[in-house]
């Protein structure tokens, strides 16, 4: 069976099937990530004053990961103009890089949650809060037993509000110091992670529903690249169009960084 | 179409591409120069700026990268329906935002 209006316009829509149906995906994609950034709107003003970290993310990796985005959408509109003018070498070059700077983006996006999840907050049994990443612990460490020691590269803060804003001058002058502590003088402790509190939360869940669309679209556009491109011998007008919809569906995974970034690591 | 025409529409691609990408840096190096300034007390003056900017840079995307501002009606038509359920969605929740039922709020 012949599915209908692949390269032909609808007359009736004035497009061709599969783009009205990629715009229909995208305007659910919209409200998905829309209650999303809800929630971290009601998180955030909801927040008591100074419970609402700053500082928290690395800045410079968070950079690069916008720019490397940006790039990829640009090789992307490039890989479907490539098709359309005829230059099926250069739409391969194109969608390669595509496909290079998404799994860059991702690599920066598992170190960075590798860095939280390596990242530990002791409150101690004197009120004092130790803050690191983890270094080591002693073979019989065991927090429930109170035995052993854990050591990490951090700081001791008297109070827990100096956690929350990494920008203050106070912040950015703490001397950070490998810390061993003995599992007698632990009261809690518990990595970055989503568990930690609602930014955390908020931060794993906006930004891992992200990678998942990375990771999805990177599929795609890797079965574009590699064996679903048979189809350019012998329906290159349809195969243009293909990379037209992988193509929106990626600049809206762009779209959606272009909010994340300043959302979650500039404010 | 030619292989001259064809050389020329990939060409003025790359460069409305570079200008796209070279937009794109300067706003974003604008988002975090402003994330990092002083301006107003508090965050709300920040966060209304840098928001301001990221919107400037979904126009580039949106409108140039995906097409958007030469799409067809129904195109259109669709992204109005979408807007405004997420106007709505985003409405509710910052007007619901203090609306604590009594004898919950905990600040």
């Amino acid at each position: 069976m012949d599915i209908p209006y692949t390269v032909q316009i609808r007359p009736d829509t004035g497009i061709y099937n599969a783009k009205l149906g990629v715009w229909l995906f995208l305007a659910s994609e919209v409200m998905l990530f829309g209650g999303l950034f809800s929630a971290y709107v009601l998180l955030r003003v909801g927040a008591a004053p100074g419970g609402w970290p700053h500082g928290w993310l690395n800045v410079t990796l968070g950079t690069i990961n916008t720019l490397l985005l940006a790039l990829s959408a640009i090789t992307t509109l490039l890989a479907w103009a490539a098709c359309k003018a005829r230059e099926f070498g250069k739409f391969k070059f194109f969608h390669a890089c595509t496909i290079l700077l998404a799994l860059t983006f991702l690599g920066i996006k598992s170190y960075e949650y590798h860095d939280k999840l390596n990242h530990y907050e002791i409150q101690l049994t004197n009120g004092k809060f130790a803050d690191g990443h983890f270094v080591t612990e002693s073979k019989n460490f065991d927090l429930a037993k109170k035995t052993g020691t854990i050591t990490i590269h951090g700081h001791i803060v008297e109070d827990h509000k100096e956690l929350m804003d990494l920008r203050t001058p106070e912040a950015q002058a703490a001397k950070h110091e490998e810390i061993t502590v003995a599992a007698t003088d632990i009261k809690k402790m518990g990595n970055y992670g989503p568990r930690h509190n609602t930014f955390t939360a908020i931060y794993f869940t906006l930004t891992g529903l992200h990678a998942l669309h990375i990771l999805g679209g990177t599929l795609v556009i890797f079965y574009f690249w590699g064996p679903g491109s048979r189809m350019w011998k012998t329906d290159p007008e349809r195969f243009t169009n293909r990379i037209e919809v992988s193509g929106l569906f990626w600049h809206f995974v762009d779209l959606v960084w272009i909010f994340l970034f300043p959302v979650l690591y500039l404010t | 179409m030619s292989q001259t025409e064809q050389a020329v529409s990939l060409k003025n691609y790359i460069r409305l591409c570079a200008v796209v990408f070279l937009i794109v840096l300067c706003t974003t190096s604008a988002m975090i120069a402003t994330s990092f300034s002083h301006i107003g007390e508090g965050w709300t003056l920040k966060v209304a700026i840098i928001l301001a900017i990221a919107t400037v840079n979904a126009f580039l995307v949106a409108g140039y990268l995906m097409h958007l501002l030469s799409e067809k009606k129904l195109v259109y038509t669709v992204l109005a329906f979408t807007v405004f359920f997420v106007i709505g969605l985003m409405g509710l929740t910052i007007w619901a935002a203090h609306a604590f039922p009594p004898g919950t709020a905990s600040h």
